[in-house]
């Protein structure tokens, strides 16, 4: 029986506290008497029977008929999925998506459906390689479609293949991949890692164009997204993907939405001390982490990077259902937080985190500056319910080395929205009536969008407008061990050491802050009482 | 130039020497041995007695025990590792598909035992699917092997136990013997390679699938994982005598289990149906496969129903869709335009 997660006092007999530090780790002491931390739940047992759940959920949807019910001869069926972006680290083939969709056109073919679309629901993201569509799909379906046109990737700027669906009541305009538009059926094929993920969000910003986005993703939206990872009546982005979502099923096509979850075991046995609590590390544990950030801190930085992005995750499903994409989502969201809840009393003056080397926007790539602010801020400090971990005007302090280093070939429009954008603001409102209109509509960043493999355009905005609310709420922000010219471009402070950020913290919050640790890996959502 | 040649016959003179004077020491030695009679030697056998009639050890008896036992499995890890792989790859260079069907099974601990069900064309074929399945599946592995071939001789019955794990059963009628120690090896943890087809092609083109696996399965509840082999029948097939090297391919397909209240007769055809849906597979694309299965409509691996030379030309046509027919594709050669 998988341990629930707790909350740790530090004491005079707590060892020092793991932090990541992108490609790499660190011990830290926590000060006594005044530090928690918070540790997520042991990661629930997956499900035994994985490829009969799956069919059992394509059999029994909720609020839906049955799949093979939904489904003709001479029908216009469009598969689409999560892209590269989910679930992090990439897990162990077979990928759910794969063993999803081998389901479904196993029920397809049975059906005498011929007319079949796959498509990847990027969004805005970058294209995928051929590597992670075979990795996510599987060869079997990546051969048997992707030479036939049949498997591709939503492109938001083919203004030919987008189409309007209609408007809401607050004027945001609907308009998605005209593929799925224009069929009798779209399936979803998800994978909820985290709660923001999944129900209508899905399909609204998977297949949605840049002009359907740029109503939510804002500035002013992110910063009244007062809980991203909580409750929806609390995140002005859900309420607004959700009133598209209700465009979406009565003007749209119909819809069956599968969404799986998935547990939190991320890290493979020869890093099993990342999901340990400290005081349980054994003698291999121990020698395991002094080999591993010894030997880190001897490799170069391209090396200890790919070593950490080849990594496969264990991590396997705890649920699947599928149906009607509400009726579904509510599911969903209950299972991932009987995964990932954990109860805390009150607020404190300090949240840690440590920022690991990856996020949603940079798998097998670089955690550039912007994506470690959109990782602290946007990821780690919204990784509650209720009310934020640290108080309004409290401090942040993050760990990352923070290197000035970018991808050309994925984060083309991050280079020179680092250069230009940020000596210019930090501000995300200020910015985006600035700078967004002039990214977003560049020739050469749309044509690496939809030719290349490059996130679009107006990417490196939308990354920075996740971390809104965190930068609005924190009264200071301190990247520990961070490139100082790098972090002071960011708008934040840099500090050498976690004692000296503590010291740096005092101007702000005193000279005995409380303090909160959220100690992740693995995914945890702090229920704050 | 005669002297060279006087220096030669010399030379062979003196080994003629050298072998005449150990053939006689060999002589001498021998001669007391052969002098000796019983109990040294066999005894002799009266006229007019009946004899008790000797116990067979060879065929569906031959003891293949020993080959189970650690010392053997020792060197069968070397020998699968070493000489085998590399014999399959400069043979059947093969391409393998589907072992992450396998998946779930291999995350299961302890490992369950496996009956996996290939089609058969080739000598290659069980060296083949030994070097391309899951390591964790191979260490504790039996191949079931035709008795009146593999164990024949206690030379070929002792190679055939100790490189394969071969285990010896009739081609035709399962003796309860065979059945029951096969059904005690899987209880114990050891998957099985067993061809339902019950031997290698005559012709090139498939067999019908006999009921081994599926009874197996069924009376002990293991897994039967069908696998589709394509090329190995134009390396090495029936009738050749010696290897044509080419390509390969293995495609392994999910595990299949009797249904509630299936019988022997009805899961044979389903693993019969899924090896065929996944020669489909390997000839065309998983899609293709999968509408074809759905309409009943996948190629059967028996091949078509007339029995001509248009049968043995279907065959060569259907060879070139797949591995095989890679061999035959001409090199292209650019024209030298100086």
């Amino acid at each position: 029986m998988p341990r629930p997660g707790f909350v740790h006092e530090v004491d005079r007999s707590t060892p020092p506290v793991l932090f990541w530090r992108g490609e790499n780790f660190s011990l830290e002491k926590l000060p006594v008497g005044r530090s928690r931390v918070i540790y997520p739940p042991e990661p629930l047992p997956a499900i035994k029977d994985i490829d009969g759940a799956i069919r059992h959920a394509l059999l029994n949807p909720h609020d839906q008929d049955p799949l093979p019910a939904l489904l003709f001869p001479g029908m216009k069926l469009t598969i689409a999925f999560d892209d590269v972006s989910l679930p992090l680290p990439k897990m162990r083939r077979p990928d759910i998506r794969q063993r999803v969709i081998e389901a479904v056109l196993d029920l397809v073919a049975a059906a005498g459906v011929d007319d079949v679309h796959i498509i990847a629901a990027l969004g805005l993201h970058r294209r995928m390689h051929e590597y992670e569509l075979r990795h996510a799909l599987g060869d079997r379906v990546y051969d048997a479609f992707h030479p036939r046109g049949m498997l591709y990737q939503h492109d938001a700027e083919d203004h030919d293949n987008l189409t309007i669906i209609g408007t809401t009541d607050h004027g945001e305009v609907l308009e998605i991949n005209k593929r799925a538009a224009d069929s009798d059926l779209v399936i979803y094929v998800n994978i909820n890692s985290v709660s923001m993920d999944g129900g209508w969000k899905s399909i609204t910003t998977g297949l949605a164009s840049y002009r359907c986005l740029s109503h939510h993703h804002t500035g002013e939206t992110l910063q009244n997204t007062k809980s991203l990872m909580g409750h929806r009546e609390h995140s002005a982005l859900h309420k607004s993907i959700w009133r598209l979502g209700k465009v979406l099923r009565d003007h749209g096509p119909k819809l069956f939405q599968i969404e799986s979850t998935l547990n939190t075991d991320m890290f493979p046995e020869q890093f099993s001390f990342i999901n340990k609590r400290e005081w349980e590390w054994t003698a291999k544990d121990r020698a395991t982490y002094l080999g591993v950030t010894k030997g880190l801190n001897m490799l170069p930085v391209k090396a200890r990077r790919k070593m950490f992005h080849d990594i496969q995750s264990p991590h396997q499903m705890t649920s699947v259902q599928a149906g009607e994409t509400s009726a579904v989502h509510e599911i969903t969201l209950a299972k991932v937080f009987e995964q990932q809840l954990v109860p805390v009393e009150g607020q404190t003056d300090i949240l840690t985190l440590g920022i690991p080397f990856v996020s949603p926007y940079n798998p097998d790539s670089v955690m550039n500056p912007v994506l470690v602010m959109c990782m602290g801020l946007g990821y780690l400090f919204n990784m509650y319910r209720n009310k934020p971990l640290v108080r309004e005007g409290g401090v942040i302090i993050m760990t990352h080395p923070t290197y000035r280093d970018f991808n050309p070939v994925h984060h083309p429009s991050y280079i020179d929205f680092f250069e230009q954008v940020l000596t210019d603001t930090t501000d995300p409102v200020v910015m985006g009536q600035k700078w967004e209109k002039q990214y977003a509509e560049d020739e050469w960043y749309r044509h690496l969008y939809r030719t290349g493999n490059a996130y679009h355009g107006v990417h490196p905005f939308y990354a920075w407008y996740w971390g809104a609310h965190g930068q609005q709420h924190a009264g200071k922000v301190i990247i520990v061990g961070g490139d100082a010219p790098t972090v002071r471009r960011l708008g934040f402070t840099p500090a050498s050491t976690m004692d000296d950020a503590f010291e740096i913290a005092s101007d702000v919050v005193g000279r005995t802050p409380t303090i909160s640790h959220l100690h992740v890996p693995s995914l945890l959502v702090a229920d704050v009482q | 130039m005669s002297d060279k040649r006087t220096a030669s016959v010399a030379q062979l003179r003196k080994v003629a020497k050298v072998g005449d004077a150990a053939s006689s020491a060999l002589q001498t030695v021998l001669r007391p041995a052969r002098n000796l009679g019983f109990p040294y030697r066999r005894p002799s056998r009266p006229k007019g007695v009946v004899m008790p009639p000797e116990k067979n050890t060879l065929g569906s008896d031959f003891d293949t025990a020993w080959a189970r036992k650690a010392p053997a499995r020792a060197a069968r890890s070397v020998i699968t590792r070493g000489p085998m792989a590399a014999m399959v790859k400069a043979i059947a260079n093969p391409e393998v598909e589907g072992l992450d069907r396998l998946h779930d099974l291999l995350e299961q601990d302890p490992l369950p035992a496996v009956i996996f069900a290939p089609n058969h064309h080739s000598h290659v074929d069980t060296p083949l699917i030994i070097s391309v399945m899951p390591t964790e599946f191979r260490k504790k592995l039996v191949i079931a092997a035709a008795a009146d071939y593999f164990f024949d001789t206690r030379v070929k019955g002792t190679l055939s136990a100790l490189a394969l794990n071969a285990f010896p059963i009739e081609r035709e009628v399962t003796t309860r013997k065979s059945s029951d120690e096969l059904r005690r090896l899987i209880d114990t943890g050891w998957s099985l390679v067993i061809y339902p087809e019950g031997g290698r092609s005559p012709d090139g083109w498939g067999q019908e699938f006999k009921g081994g696996a599926a009874y197996l399965s069924g009376r002990t509840g293991v897994p039967v994982v069908p696998v589709f082999i394509d090329g190995t029948g134009s390396i090495y097939g029936k009738g050749m005598k010696r290897p044509k090297p080419g390509a390969t391919k293995v495609v392994f397909g999910s595990p299949l289990w009797p249904e509630d209240g299936e019988n022997t007769r009805r899961f044979n055809a389903r693993i019969e149906a899924a090896v065929t849906a996944l020669g489909d597979e390997a000839l065309t694309d998983f899609w293709t496969a999968r509408k074809n299965a759905a309409a009943g409509a996948n190629p059967k691996l028996t091949g078509p129903e007339y029995n001509s030379w248009r049968r043995q030309w279907a065959l060569a046509e259907h060879r070139k869709l797949g591995k095989a027919g890679q061999r035959r594709r001409q090199r292209r050669r650019w024209p030298d335009l100086g």
